[in-house]
């Protein structure tokens, strides 16, 4: 992985993504779930291209249970935007790279 | 600058991969159009990447997964050169050869690629049931992927609508979090194989719903419910549950086509029996955009061999 995406868990979430002045793009994935490794090389494509505007994170919801509950993630991939540590947009659902792009534009 | 090729495969699941390891092997140098990620059955990979254990494939003694099966499919096809696009064509023109084909912007004047043989294996789609509140709780407790949601459903009461393999197939896996799966069917028999069927039966977690389609899925935030009518008596039930899988069946993503390629009257593409060949000359179909019958991986495959030969041939009977 692109060390510009940073692996967040539920002990580093709250220091991340609420400590952070930009907004950060949460991917809440799994290694089983085929969809989400369809969208990993898009979301390392936006991390590069849009890098210092938007932070992404990946929390590994086998792990990482707690965060998965709070924000009642119920399939995945699902990917979450927090501005000021709020979530603010939310897709699920494995998406083109341009949709994508269009959901969070407001954001970058 | 329209980029010229001479062979274009569009779709990348069994059929589109086979087709380029043969197409590529035959220095032919195939541009395979794979599709964009999606979570319905229409990207890279094809329905294979929303399976598991996939058993049936000849060569793997103890199954392989899906996800893996298609990834080593795609690194054979780049071994012998084949080249993979991550993009979804919006538009195509057949009306004469060499074909065009658009990437992004389907109104731009010039096409982003022309083909001098195309091969279309863009595949099937899942049905959704159409019922009000399913748009607005899919992945809120509505899903069309067992194996990506499943584990969110621990110690629940699910429910899986269809009566195929793939609704049996997704039962059987459900049961190992849940703990009921009910199958909602509208008839009071299955489609699917025996083996599926007999082990459905034995599963103490899944029981079955006859005779009964789902009209209505309930819930604010996350499904709380279903509401089913019985298929015979239009009697309306309600059954608690917190999620439902939809497995109803597929149809062909062949809308690209319509009006330039000959399509049966359930959308699927017609081709020539026993070839892989379309009404027009230099365009060939395979795997699940024209089967509506078989719809086997291995099929697939073995169509996407036959297009990869049929075109091919059909190069070099009209020169270069």
């Amino acid at each position: 992985m692109s060390e510009k995406i940073v692996t967040l868990s539920d002990a580093t979430f709250d220091e991340h993504v609420k400590g952070s002045d930009i907004p950060v793009l949460v991917d809440f994935w799994a290694e089983w779930c085929g969809p989400c490794k369809m969208i990993s090389p898009v979301l390392e494509e936006i991390a590069a291209e849009h890098e210092g505007k938007i932070q992404i994170g990946k929390l590994n919801i086998d792990d990482n249970l707690e965060i998965t509950r709070r924000f009642d993630v119920m399939s995945i991939p699902t990917l979450i935007l927090f501005k000021d540590g709020q979530p603010e947009v939310r897709l699920i659902g494995a998406k083109p790279k341009a949709q994508l792009v269009e959901e969070i534009s407001a954001y970058l | 600058m329209t980029e010229r090729r001479k062979v274009v495969i569009i779709g990348s699941g069994p059929a589109g991969l086979t087709a380029a390891i043969y197409s590529a092997r035959a220095t032919l140098e195939p541009l395979v159009i794979e599709g964009e990620p999606s979570s319905n059955s229409d990207q890279p990979g094809g329905q294979l990447m929303l399976t598991t254990e996939v058993e049936n494939y000849p060569g793997f003694v103890d199954g392989i997964m899906g996800p893996e099966l298609m990834g080593v499919m795609r690194s054979q096809a780049i071994r012998f050169g084949a080249e993979m696009r991550t993009a979804k064509v919006s538009r195509v023109d057949l009306s004469s050869a060499p074909f065009s084909l658009w990437i992004g912007d389907p109104n731009a004047d010039e096409p982003t690629v022309s083909a001098d043989s195309l091969i279309i294996a863009t595949g099937a789609r899942s049905l959704m049931l159409g019922c009000p509140n399913e748009d607005r709780l899919l992945g809120y407790g509505v899903s069309t992927c067992a194996t990506c949601d499943g584990f969110f459903f621990r110690e629940q009461h699910v429910a899986v609508a269809g009566g195929g393999d793939s609704a049996l197939e997704e039962a059987m896996f459900l049961s190992r979090f849940a703990s009921k799966v009910t199958i909602i069917h509208r008839r009071d028999e299955l489609r699917a194989s025996k083996i599926m069927q007999d082990r459905a039966r034995a599963n103490p977690k899944i029981e079955f719903l006859w005779n009964s389609r789902v009209i209505d899925i309930m819930g604010d935030t996350k499904v709380s419910g279903v509401r089913v009518q019985n298929t015979l008596t239009g009697v309306e039930s309600a059954v608690a549950l917190s999620g439902l899988f939809v497995a109803i069946g597929h149809e062909p993503n062949s809308s690209l086509f319509k009006g330039q390629l000959e399509l049966q009257d359930n959308g699927y593409i017609r081709t020539i029996e026993g070839t892989s060949r379309t009404n027009v000359e230099g365009v060939f179909a395979c795997g699940d955009v024209q089967d509506d019958y078989y719809r086997q991986a291995i099929t697939s495959a073995g169509s996407g061999c036959m297009a990869a030969i049929d075109a091919e041939r059909w190069l070099e009977e009209h020169g270069e």
